[in-house]
């Protein structure tokens, strides 16, 4: 690579402009119209600027019922992320050492990722049905999107656990940790800011989930499937405002996760060696 | 392994294995089961027949459904790779401060932890009768009338799986090019390569594990998908997911599930067909 920039980096650069473009000017605009004035249409000119159908969002009569799609789905979230981080880590634990069986936990994981959302969502339905048990959020739709969220966990625990020294546990090993007191002390506080990154896709992958919520979250719908149930009945901005309160969340939750990554990132920096700090 | 730490390990393991038994594989396995039962207008039937499979298999519908759903994972796997290639590309390559290639990374990924339906409706102030893009053109006076194609038609389904999923193609084809020894660039350019030959002859045949794994999510992704093609098409369009759906809709669970059936088998062929490409576990 020559050092100067070519026509080719700026051509590329151009390239990679126009694509962040794509991928957030759509939603820029309709942040933008979601406080569209009281008579304002679905699409431009904006008639006015107000917070009218912010408002209409929270009333309960005119878009079914957002507050508590709104809180199932968090609820979802938070389970989802927790089951994540905690199975994956685990499992990720497990996969150091090759066991009987780990192929094909291996390649179940990969299969859930690839199998359709649909025929996971249809399949658990299905199964409820059979079985003549009552499909619900936070039972059939809980373990429907863990089949999505687990293998993301599992993979980049994967990663992550390739590239951990392990001579920090020979280390602790040596100095008289017993093996919970390694995985507590030493290898959880260095995989913590991944363990993060995990948390964050077990939240969002489920906060969004929406094939696999389908047939599986029974009488109560989950946020997802609540504005999907607008998209054909509702044509006034209170969509917009719908989907800006949801993309806020989703950011708030990312930023949230990057915040407390690079936080840890500048502590261990300052407070990397103790040496000659022994108590 | 001692017995006492081999008990650990699949401890360790049981949580994640238990999950995808009980809401992966014992689902499918229910829908495989299901897909030869009987039904009639208010229940399903035990029983072990045929029937569903020659009804679809037989059905002009489903064969223009699911050629219809190919092209669509076909065009988009195209657009996707050659767009997610080439951001990758500039990414990986062009981009020389580790700072900013994270900062840029993560602007192309944060989508993918936002909601996708709220992404597909965010195309209707652009793509509608009165949107942004056909009020730009005419009054560029390009257009003496508004374009009816551009909301609610394939063109518009292509275009939200394009903006959904090219990231899946990005992640991967960038961490592949990420593992490049930077050294063959150099040997590359000292033999004489100039900068395209380098791309074709070096670059590509190594991003090969990425291209291949963005492939599968995409392909999958597409050939799955009802949502999409629902919205975006205006309910004009077919789509083997949608076809599955409209089943459901008429409690008819034994045909969807057959439909089900075929569809698993073809993801699954397709799949096969490129991990052969690929070997997934070494490329983590």
């Amino acid at each position: 690579m020559s050092r100067r920039r070519g026509p080719a980096f700026w051509g590329l650069a151009a390239f990679f402009g126009l694509f962040v473009l794509f991928l957030y000017g759509p939603t820029l605009t309709i942040l933008v119209l979601s406080f569209q004035g009281p008579s304002g249409g679905l699409t431009f000119p904006m008639n006015g600027v107000s917070l009218h159908w912010f408002g209409n969002l929270f009333e309960k009569q005119m878009v079914g019922d957002f507050a508590g799609s709104l809180r199932r789905s968090m609820i979802l979230g938070i389970g989802a992320m927790l089951v994540t981080v905690v199975a994956s880590f685990m499992a990720g634990l497990a996969f150091r050492t090759r066991f009987r069986g780990s192929t094909t936990v291996f390649y179940l994981a990969i299969a859930s990722l690839i199998v359709p959302s649909i025929l996971i969502s249809l399949g658990i339905g299905l199964l409820f049905r059979v079985l003549g048990w009552e499909a619900a959020w936070y039972s059939s739709a809980f373990g429907a999107h863990l089949t999505w969220t687990l293998p993301f966990g599992l993979l980049i625990m994967f990663a992550v656990f390739n590239r951990f020294d392990r001579r920090y546990e020979e280390a602790a090993r040596d100095l008289g940790a017993t093996s919970w007191q390694t995985i507590r002390h030493v290898v959880i506080p260095i995989l913590l800011p991944s363990l993060i990154g995990v948390g964050l896709f077990g939240f969002t992958l489920s906060y969004d989930e929406f094939s696999r919520s389908l047939y599986t979250s029974g009488t109560f719908n989950t946020l997802p499937l609540e504005i999907y149930g607008m998209t054909t009945n509702v044509t006034t901005p209170v969509l917009y405002a719908l989907g800006t309160v949801t993309t806020g969340v989703s950011f708030l939750v990312i930023g949230i996760a990057l915040v407390s990554v690079i936080v840890l990132r500048r502590r261990r920096e300052r407070h990397g060696s103790d040496a000659g700090k022994a108590a | 392994m001692s017995r006492v730490s081999a008990w650990v390990t699949y401890l360790q393991v049981a949580p994640l294995t238990l999950v995808f038994l009980l809401f992966l594989v014992v689902p499918i396995a229910t829908i495989v089961v299901v897909s030869f039962f009987d039904y009639n207008t208010t229940q399903i039937i035990p029983a072990f027949l045929l029937q569903n499979y020659e009804e679809l298999l037989t059905s002009p519908v489903t064969w223009r459904t699911y050629l219809q759903t190919i092209e669509f994972a076909v065009i988009t796997w195209a657009l996707t790779l050659v767009i997610g290639f080439t951001v990758a590309y500039f990414l990986a390559f062009h981009v020389r401060s580790a700072t900013w290639q994270t900062v840029l990374f993560l602007v192309c990924t944060i989508p993918f932890w936002t909601s996708n339906v709220i992404r597909m409706i965010s195309w209707i102030p652009f793509l509608g009768r009165n949107g942004l893009a056909n009020m730009t053109l005419l009054q560029l006076g390009l257009i003496d009338q508004p374009l009816e194609f551009l909301l609610f038609s394939d063109f518009a389904v292509v275009l939200a799986y394009v903006h959904l999923y090219t990231l899946f193609m990005v992640v991967p084809i960038f961490n592949s090019m990420m593992r490049i020894d930077r050294s063959l660039l150099e040997a590359a350019r000292d033999a004489g390569a100039s900068g395209w030959q380098t791309l074709w002859n070096v670059i590509v045949p190594l991003s090969k594990p990425g291209i291949a794994i963005g492939s599968i999510f995409v392909v999958t992704i597409v050939m799955g998908d009802f949502v999409t093609v629902r919205l975006m098409s205006g309910g004009q369009t077919a789509s083997v997911g949608l076809m599955m759906m409209n089943a459901m809709s008429l409690l008819q669970y034994p045909a969807a599930a057959a439909n089900a059936v075929v569809l698993l088998l073809l993801v699954l062929f397709t799949v096969a067909a490129m991990m052969r490409l690929v070997d997934i576990r070494k490329e983590l």
